[in-house]
């Protein structure tokens, strides 16, 4: 099957019952199977702007790439997949183009923003991420965190410190430890899972994890799987009947088919007359 | 703004402790940030360690244990108001930043930064990403403590989500065909009806009541004959649905 039609992508975001803008941003390209979210912050609308920047960086110059490109080529240079290379260099990519707005631009001064971004190929997901936006993924009907959060909590949490369900009455939320657009660099952290039909993934800015528990992101997922459009306006209304602090943003893409990329010369030929 | 304790005995109190340290003790001894010259207080009784806004106690192997509210701990992850209590003594402990900072402040995201750049703190590094969740507990834990020197003022502070619910039991009770008779509480959030891959229609529970949203299927169920929209719509009390066939009643209880 090819990537737009082996996934169901659908996104949605929301300012929240509080915040009178948004700072949250998405960008889907289902032609190369690529989703990216980001929860900017800094005063005035520079959250606005970073957010806005690290999505179009990351999602135009990917797509731009793939169009000649497979995300399967191995690059000579380091021995990785394109696929998990494009989305670690463009993440450093956007990384410092918000740095050096705001280095030179006295209104954006201390902008930056979190990223959660997912490339689909080959019954693969390449997950990378900054800061405290996660990739969920329900499979059956365990919902699992596939992103770790570059948080304060989560650093207390893996320390010992703290416990998870105390983490959720904790004072220090909101304070994520690695941030995109911050330094001149930043280290993105990236991994690979595999893909199984029918899994659903989930990506989201805090303001949906942060208001609602995953017991109930689960269950929402579990009952509106067949509708992921009813699924995604659903999670926001959880977050905003919630409180709805914070700006809410979320992307769910669907796994229909499998979505291996030819390799015998037989299938790429077959695959060349489709075109 | 830094959270304190208040010392007390019998009701008089005796002298108030910022908690302006990363690490503070409680003891016997003069050298104690907190010292209680008191023969029922061990040499070195217990420590509060304050993480930004988060202060935990931990009992340092006192002889006579520690207390807080009355239930004896080793280790307590510090809430506003708690009461420590050693032997006679009574510790309060106050930290009511919510009151004191302004809305401007809340829930806004901030970035704590390494005072040494580029150095990336040990905790950040998962040993095995997707089954973290599993792990958290264990003894394995990284000897780095988090970065909790942070220098900057931080105000990011948020009260635990109030997930207001209405109090009456919702029930719905089926009308026609084989289950006639039989009663669901609805005292999950969600609740799915119909059958997957014919027809589904989930009931969600909202802070202002429940509605009915259609999630799958070629038809809509009815509610009091009227044909679902594909926006949810809400359930007033007696209200008749159908759905695959099946004819229930959605009522409020008591």
């Amino acid at each position: 099957m090819k990537i737009d039609e082996a996934l169901e992508i659908v996104s949605q975001t929301d300012s929240g019952m509080v915040r009178s803008h948004n700072e949250d941003s998405v960008a889907c390209e289902p032609s190369c199977g690529l989703v990216v979210l980001a929860d900017g912050m800094g005063g005035y609308n520079a959250g606005e702007v970073a957010s806005g920047m690290a999505v179009s960086v990351v999602a135009t110059e990917i797509k731009q790439r793939l169009l000649n490109e497979s995300p399967t080529d191995i690059v000579e240079a380091s021995g990785e997949e394109l696929g998990v290379l494009l989305l670690r260099e463009n993440i450093q990519k956007a990384n410092s183009s918000i740095f050096h707005a705001s280095q030179s631009q006295p209104q954006y001064a201390g902008m930056g923003t979190t990223i959660v971004s997912g490339l689909f190929y080959d019954n693969r997901v390449v997950a990378a991420h900054i800061g405290d936006s996660r990739m969920y993924r329900l499979r059956g009907d365990a919902l699992e965190t596939i992103t770790r959060d570059h948080s304060l909590l989560q650093e207390q949490i893996d320390a010992g410190i703290i416990s998870v369900e105390d983490a959720r009455i904790s004072k220090n939320k909101n304070l994520v430890t690695r941030a995109v657009g911050i330094d001149a660099e930043v280290e993105v952290e990236v991994h690979v899972h595999d893909v199984l039909v029918d899994d659903i993934y989930l990506l989201c800015s805090d303001g949906l994890n942060d208001m609602a528990t995953d017991e109930d992101i689960q269950s929402t997922l579990v009952a509106f799987r067949s509708n992921l459009t009813l699924a995604a306006g659903q999670l926001i209304q959880l977050a905003n009947d919630n409180g709805g602090r914070d700006n809410i943003a979320v992307i769910l893409v669907k796994v229909k088919g499998k979505f291996a990329m030819p390799r015998g010369w037989l299938t790429k030929l077959i695959d060349y007359f489709k075109k | 703004m830094a959270a304190k304790l208040i010392l007390s005995m019998d009701g008089a109190v005796i002298k108030e402790y910022p908690l302006n340290k990363e690490r503070m003790t409680i003891g016997r001894k003069p050298h104690n940030d907190i010292a209680i010259d008191n023969l029922a207080v061990s040499g070195e009784h217990a420590a509060i360690v304050t993480i930004l806004n988060d202060s935990f106690l931990e009992d340092l192997d006192s002889t006579n244990g520690l207390e807080v509210n009355g239930t004896p701990t080793k280790k307590h992850f510090l809430q506003n108001n708690d009461v420590i209590g050693i032997g006679k003594y009574k510790l309060k402990y106050i930290n009511d930043q919510v009151t004191q900072s302004t809305p401007a402040d809340f829930e806004k995201t901030m970035v704590l930064r390494n005072p040494v750049k580029q150095a990336p703190p040990a905790a950040s590094k998962p040993a095995e990403p997707s089954g973290f969740a599993q792990t958290q507990g264990n003894v394995n834990k990284p000897a780095a403590a988090p970065s909790a020197d942070v220098t900057s003022k931080i105000e990011a502070i948020k009260p635990a989500a109030q997930g207001g619910a209405p109090s009456q039991v919702a029930v719905v009770q089926v009308l026609t065909g084989p289950n006639a008779g039989k009663e669901l509480e609805l005292t999950k959030n969600l609740t799915t009806l119909g059958k997957p891959g014919v027809q589904v229609a989930v009931l969600t529970r909202r802070p202002h009541g429940f509605f009915i949203t259609h999630v799958e299927g070629a038809s809509h169920p009815t509610v009091n004959g009227t044909q679902l929209s594909d926006q949810p719509h809400q359930l007033n009390d007696h209200d008749v649905i159908e759905l695959a066939g099946v004819k229930m009643e959605f009522y409020y209880k008591g």
